[in-house]
């Protein structure tokens, strides 16, 4: 028996607490937001009925079982302001996962071009702002964008605009504040994969006489697309269900499914749809995490 | 070594440009702290005035002394944790349930945070637990134990296993041989881990906001709430601590890894 296979045995006891962990506080608190989106609202404490009680033998249990119904989710489905919510999330991550693509590829490009000591160096740089708080980062484009800030102090200067124009609460501050704190969930990926790209490919292929549009979109970018694959996924993802940023940046008038889940459960106090919410953003956020993992393994398997 | 592609002007450009964009508002913030003006945007001279109102204000120093708590606790707990997730996953290859436990590892770093609040909460009401500490300390374990499974994992997917069969073929316990050879290699990666947990825990806002309870607000929760009442110059003079404390642990963090990388090949990507 090999040295290796006597360390598996130990380490595989290393999972125990871990695995515990998470799965009472993982796996087991989908299953409450599973039964009381099932649940009905009441005015109670906690505000949603049935209410399990093990206690109560197993006819109650059967009872309350009974009582359990999928009228919030026919709720969310036919009510147009949830619908509206759900639509404008996912265009929301489209476009602005889009956006992040555009703008980070170049820059992990130019990172991946640089000398080994600098790509180190850069690599900090752009890791930074991620451990810097978001709502700090945030709260830093308020101060520029706001109707006296920096921003319209410049361009009011520059004689650009003769008054200050509206930045907060608009659309276009809810995209910018999503890009400059999503950026390095980006970069960090594509350059990932960009560094480790044989720069001898590039050569070969502009030897042999690709102008260089072709050398990119032609060997470059097709061989970076699992780096594009996981900064997408990284990105999307989380915007989808973001909610302290179009909170703080856009304007009130057409919520996210995020703000959506947050006023309904804290200001309605609706519990039992915030939950049923909750799943249907988990099912749609599903969806692109099993397509990406399929597609991985297929790429595996060819390999 | 190699020749490389050489670096276009656009490359630069683009770099330069994306940097730029990175850091100005963090600067531009970071200035505004140290304004005289009540204003936000007329220049008064350098001051500290702001500093001091921060210090006088009694509920942000308790926020932030939560905040520290709860940072402090969740990141050792996550540290201890998903260190031994980390070791099971590289180490103790096709153990049953694996796929489900990397999934629940994996799926809280792209899980919304609205998410994961709710269902804690939920879970907490359930058992009907008191909110406060201890819950956005249990909440912030879940989360951050992740990462710090993800640095510490690709810690030990660079490090030469020969090194351990090395101890076990001279007689060391499996156990032992873990404790006086690969922990060592991989100690960086931890305190790497243990830092990445805590500015994490220290930043969070939407769990915190779900799991805590009456009286306990954590800092980012103090700050959301001010935030939203309009831009004031002690919120500038709190930002730019909470940064100064963050780059002091990106220091020590970074010097880490750096000494992670001098032992290995390649050091953790966080």
């Amino acid at each position: 028996m090999s040295a290796r296979r006597i360390f598996t045995r130990p380490a595989r006891f290393a999972a125990i607490a871990p695995y515990l962990w998470m799965a009472l506080f993982f796996l087991v608190p989908f299953g409450f937001v599973l039964k009381i989106s099932l649940s009905q609202t009441a005015i109670a404490q906690p505000p949603y009925e049935p209410v399990f009680d093990l206690t109560a033998g197993w006819a109650a249990i059967k009872a309350a079982f009974g009582a359990l119904s999928i009228d919030n989710f026919k709720l969310l489905v036919s009510d147009d302001l949830y619908v509206f919510a759900y639509v404008r999330s996912l265009t929301v991550a489209i476009t602005a996962t889009a956006i992040l693509l555009l703008i980070g590829y170049p820059i992990a490009y130019g990172m991946a071009r640089l000398p080994r000591r600098w790509q180190a160096v850069a690599m900090v740089l752009v890791i930074v702002p991620f451990w810097t708080s978001f709502l700090i980062r945030i709260y830093a484009w308020i101060n520029i964008l706001q109707h006296d800030g920096l921003l319209n102090q410049i361009l009011l200067g520059l004689h650009l605009v003769s008054r200050p124009v509206v930045w907060l609460s608009t659309d276009s501050a809810m995209y910018l504040g999503i890009v400059y704190s999503y950026l390095p969930f980006m970069i960090l990926p594509l350059y990932a994969t960009l560094a480790k790209m044989e720069p001898a490919l590039e050569e070969a292929a502009a030897d042999l006489g690709a102008p260089p549009g072709a050398v990119f979109w032609r060997v470059t970018f097709p061989l970076s697309l699992p780096g594009v694959g996981a900064g997408v996924l990284l990105c999307f993802i989380p915007i989808v269900g973001e909610f302290v940023i179009p909170d703080l940046l856009a304007g009130s008038n057409s919520l996210m499914i995020g703000q959506t889940l947050w006023l309904e459960f804290f200001t309605n106090k609706d519990w039992p749809v915030a939950s049923a919410a909750a799943i249907i953003l988990l099912v749609v956020l599903l969806a692109p995490l099993l397509l990406y993992e399929r597609v991985q393994r297929r790429q595996l398997e060819e390999r | 070594m190699r020749k490389r592609a050489r670096l276009s002007r656009f490359n630069i450009a683009s770099l330069a440009l994306g940097l730029a964009f990175l850091y100005l508002p963090i600067l531009i913030l970071v200035i505004y702290s140290f304004n005289a003006s009540r204003l936000v945007t007329v220049w008064g001279g350098w001051s500290l005035r702001w500093y001091r109102e921060l210090f006088g204000d009694r509920a942000m120093i308790e926020a932030a002394w939560m905040s520290l708590r709860v940072a402090v606790a969740s990141a050792s707990i996550a540290t201890v944790l998903g260190t031994l997730a980390a070791v099971a996953l590289s180490r103790g290859e096709g153990f049953r349930g694996r796929t489900l436990f990397s999934g629940m590892l994996y799926a809280p770093l792209v899980m919304p945070e609205v998410i994961t609040g709710l269902s804690l909460l939920l879970l907490f009401v359930a058992l009907n637990a008191e909110r406060g500490f201890w819950t956005v300390t249990i909440a912030h374990t879940t989360l951050t134990m992740c990462f710090v499974a993800v640095v510490v994992q690709s810690r030990l997917g660079s490090l030469d296993r020969s090194l351990e069969e090395a101890a076990m073929d001279l007689g060391c316990a499996p156990v032992r041989a873990f404790l006086s050879v690969t922990l060592p290699l991989i100690a960086p990666a931890i305190v790497a881990g243990w830092m990445l947990a805590f500015t994490l825990s220290l930043d969070d806002l939407v769990i915190a906001s779900f799991t805590t309870g009456p009286g306990s607000a954590t800092l980012p929760i103090r700050i959301y709430s001010e935030v939203r009442l309009g831009v004031k110059p002690e919120i500038n003079a709190i930002c730019t601590l909470v940064i100064g404390l963050i780059a002091i642990v990106i220091v020590i963090a970074s010097l880490a890894s750096k000494l992670s990388s001098s032992q290995g090949e390649s050091a953790a990507p966080l």
